[in-house]
């Protein structure tokens, strides 16, 4: 009797296991069909005719007419669209117009760089936002609190645009601090062999130590800009769910106790906001990795968002959908990671798990 | 307070690590480093270039049969071709071509690549095609109209005895640049000429090659060590994509770069008051004007149209928000081409508009759209005009819009009024004539759709006139001819010319041997040292 229960058990278990994994799956699909068709859509609302991106404005009529029929715009748009899926199922994402080449090869060029910067800029934002937080929801109220909001308002409303140029103009062309825009000196460029294409891990892997020193000193203002406004944001919910736990009767029965008191904002009460914060953290990071326009653009950065917004503007729509495809795993797969995260932090969820 | 003093300790430190001389670094001596918005490349290959940037890295990447001499383009020599002769009945030219020339792959140039060359651009049929097939020639014919004579003689012939200057002019256009043959056919997949590999590949015979193209990022050149001219002092020349004219500045006043290509008239007048940078400017063919759609009630009467040259402040704009950048033009054809017309008859007069106005039977002026490209430059002038057009009583609502976006409903024929640049594809004067002068068919499904039908302006007249100028051999006649149109066209079209181009590029003060040809693929760096 016991064996078949224990049996019964393990089999339930496993079947709970492949429905929810079957549910994921679906979920993703779903997620990832509805982003393409809302793309595809806006791609074909844009009133930018797609065959000026190939042609150019001078060709004859002639060449307009045979392109637009090449590129499949003759076809109703359900069947364009299922064209189109029917290739992505079999992993060919097509050929931009405007850069000639295979998507997927673009992406593994452009996204490196978004990733790189993404990284360096949500540890900048991370490490600095939750301590200013923690400080300001300890000293609520008075002058570290009022500082570390001011300080967050000005990352939160100054234009990236602006702050971006005043950045270049004191750290770079001043102070001599930092190295200009673009991502490496060209006399580095070709010091380093490109493997993940992330130039800090490529140049340190190699140990071409003065390439790397090269990157971080392109990387530094940029990341620092991006990290800045992720840290305004990131320090103001530390803030917020700080004050909560704070005002918790676990932090008064630690303090009778006469546990530390660093001890207990930064062991217990922080280790309890970690939880809410990890999916701060985690939605900061997906917004630096969609790309950020602007700083791309003032910093010469050949990222994913500078990219994208060219082959919209285009109507480039092979480069539009792969991009937003990227952008969409990249959602799904750090939401995936913080509920894993979660599991690993929250004990009322793991015990539930 | 421990806590911010220690952050702020940390973030200097972080700086300091990683600060000193070195992250200012200067351009290597062998290396020039330009900056510009290298977007607008889509190929290199020379049957499809027809971008800005993509033309001058053709230029200095690949040979033509023959090339002018950018500071007087009259006068036309070889490159690829030792010499030539027009027929006596002016249906073909014969080309001989030099002995003893190599392409970078050390392949040599023969008649052979020539032919292969032209054919293929025809039998692609990519954008800029119609500067050959204009000569009659097409995929079907190619083979029998240019061909190899002997073993080194290249025939091109025509349907038409047409003037010769147009048609060396247009052999000069990238399109007729050679290529390659055994290098690109040994890439060729599907009977596609190679078009797939070359279109991000080179296969050229210039004092350059290309070493690669990453898009909106960089593009780099190497000298080519098997140039057959005198070998290019620089080892390595690189594009490097920075959109921003602020950024570019910095970079140029840093010692960075060492050739920024697009500053603003603002950013151009901060590089003048400094002694480490020089200014370089050249003429290019490239007009500004705006384009009054036939299709608007309004904007149709003669008056009217007539009236609006009169609202333009040409000299306020030249001399502020396009300072340095354009010269006063109101002819179709630029300064520097065969007959161009330097007449400047219009200026603002609100007065005289007004008159025009109340003649056309709108006194009270009226309202009126202008799709307007959202760059910095197109939309200042965009909106100087507005402010005059007021005055007349004209309200002008202007429409910002993407490139492509105001460039897609120009194409329709939805517009009111365009404001516009357009460049000569070649340099000669039929370019122009054949877009701003000739209509051959109004109808909205037409074959042809010249900017003449883009601002639906019929003009059997004037198309028959642009027509027999092409068939004149007499190069002065000819002249004539091209002066009589623009003086017709200058009062009666619906195009209000306005500026010629003037191409300013900010360099450090050692970069010499830089030069700004009146089109894009004349720029030329083979000779710059530093």
């Amino acid at each position: 009797m016991s064996d078949t229960t224990a049996n019964g058990g393990r089999e339930s278990a496993l079947l709970r296991f492949l429905w929810k994994t079957v549910k994921l799956l679906a979920t993703v699909a779903l997620t990832f069909l509805g982003l393409l068709l809302a793309t595809f859509l806006i791609g074909r609302v844009v009133p930018v005719d797609p065959v000026l991106a190939v042609i150019g404005d001078r060709a004859p009529q002639s060449v307009y007419d045979r392109v637009y029929v090449e590129l499949g715009l003759d076809r109703p748009l359900y069947e364009q669209f299922w064209l189109y899926l029917e290739k992505v199922f079999t992993g060919d994402f097509g050929q931009s117009f405007l850069t000639k080449r295979d998507i997927v090869d673009d992406i593994r060029r452009v996204f490196p760089a978004t990733l790189e910067l993404a990284t360096v800029a949500i540890l900048i934002g991370t490490l600095f936002g939750i301590p200013l937080g923690v400080w300001a929801a300890v000293r609520q109220g008075r002058f570290a609190d009022q500082f570390v909001r001011v300080f967050g308002l000005i990352g939160y409303s100054a234009p990236i645009f602006w702050l971006g140029l005043l950045g270049l103009l004191v750290f770079y062309a001043r102070l001599h601090w930092v190295a200009g825009p673009g991502r490496i000196d060209i006399a580095y460029e070709y010091s380093i062999t490109a493997k993940t294409g992330l130039l800090l891990l490529d140049s340190a892997m190699q140990g071409e130590w003065d390439a790397f020193k090269n990157v971080f000193s392109h990387i530094i203002l940029p990341a620092s800009l991006l990290g800045y406004f992720s840290m305004a944001y990131i320090s103001r919910m530390t803030r917020s769910f700080m004050l909560n736990e704070l005002a918790q009767e676990y932090v008064t029965t630690a303090r009778v106790k006469g546990v530390p008191e660093w001890r207990i904002i930064w062991v217990h009460a922080l280790g309890n906001a970690a939880v809410p914060l990890v999916t701060v953290v985690a939605l900061s990071y997906a917004n630096l990795l969609e790309g950020s326009v602007l700083t791309e653009t003032v910093f010469a950065w050949p990222g994913l968002g500078q990219y994208l917004t060219n082959s919209l503007q285009n109507a480039d729509m092979n480069a539009v959908l792969g991009g937003t495809l990227v952008i969409g795993a990249i959602f799904v797969g750090l939401n995936l990671l913080s509920d894993l995260l979660y599991n690993l932090l929250d004990p009322r969820v793991r015990r539930h798990a | 307070m421990l806590h911010s003093r220690t952050l702020l300790a940390a973030t200097v430190a972080v700086f300091g690590l990683f600060a000193g001389p070195d992250a200012r670094a200067e351009t290597p001596p062998d290396t020039l480093i330009q900056a510009w918005a290298i977007d607008d490349i889509i190929s290199l290959d020379p049957a499809e270039i027809f971008e800005f940037t993509a033309s001058e890295i053709a230029g200095n990447s690949y040979e033509g049969l023959i090339g002018y001499d950018p500071m007087d383009v009259t006068k036309i020599y070889g490159k690829i071709a030792e010499s030539w002769e027009v027929a006596a009945d002016g249906m073909s030219i014969s080309f001989k071509i030099k002995p003893g020339r190599t392409f970078a792959s050390g392949n040599p140039i023969t008649a052979e690549d020539v032919v292969f060359s032209l054919t293929r651009a025809v039998k692609l049929d990519k954008s800029p095609a119609f500067i050959l097939t204009q000569f009659g020639l097409n995929a079907d014919n190619v083979d029998q109209m240019v061909t190899q004579e002997g073993d080194d003689t290249v025939v091109f012939r025509m349907d038409k005895p047409y003037a010769p200057t147009l048609v060396l002019y247009c052999l000069t256009a990238t399109v007729g640049f050679v290529v390659d043959k055994q290098t690109v056919m040994a890439n060729e997949q599907n009977g596609d000429f190679g078009y797939e590999w070359l279109k991000t590949n080179y296969a050229g015979s210039g004092p350059f090659s290309i070493r690669e193209w990453r898009a909106n990022e960089a593009v780099v050149l190497e000298r080519n060590e098997n140039y057959s001219g005198d070998a290019a002092p620089m080892a390595r020349v690189i594009y490097r994509h920075i959109p921003e004219g602020a950024t570019q500045r910095l970079l140029l006043e840093q010692g960075d770069i060492d050739i920024a290509r697009s500053l603003t008239a603002e950013e151009l007048d901060a590089v003048r008051a400094n002694a480490d940078l020089k200014i370089q400017e050249g003429p290019k063919g490239s007009i500004y004007y705006l384009g009054l759609n036939q299709k608007n009630e309004n904007l149709s009467k003669p008056e009217v149209r007539q009236a609006m040259k009169y609202l333009v402040d040409y000299q306020a704009i030249a001399d502020t928000i396009m300072k340095g950048k354009v010269t006063v033009h109101q002819a179709f054809l630029p300064k520097g081409f065969l007959g161009a017309l330097e007449d400047t008859p219009f200026s603002l007069d609100v007065a005289k508009a007004k008159e025009l106005l109340a003649a056309a039977g709108v006194p009270d002026g009226f309202s009126v759209t202008m799709d307007t490209r959202n760059t910095p430059e197109i939309t200042g002038i965009a909106q100087a005009i507005q402010q005059t057009m007021a005055q007349a009583g004209i309200q002008m609502e202007l429409i910002p819009g993407d490139g492509q976006q105001t460039l897609t409903k120009y194409r329709a024929r939805n517009h009111d009024i365009y404001i516009g640049r357009w460049g000569p594809d070649y340099q000669d004067p039929h370019t122009n004539a054949d877009t701003f002068a000739r209509n051959p068919d109004n109808s909205d499904d037409a074959a042809s759709k010249p900017l003449a039908w883009r601002n639906a302006w019929d003009i059997p007249d004037m198309t028959a006139k642009a027509d027999a100028a092409v068939l004149e051999g007499d190069a002065g006649k000819r002249g004539e001819m091209y002066l009589e149109i623009q003086k017709e066209h200058q009062e009666t079209s619906p195009f209000v010319i306005m500026f010629q181009e003037i191409e300013v590029s900010a360099m450090r003060s050692n970069v010499n041997g830089f030069i700004v040809g009146p089109s894009f693929n004349d720029n030329n760096f083979a000779h710059v040292t530093k």
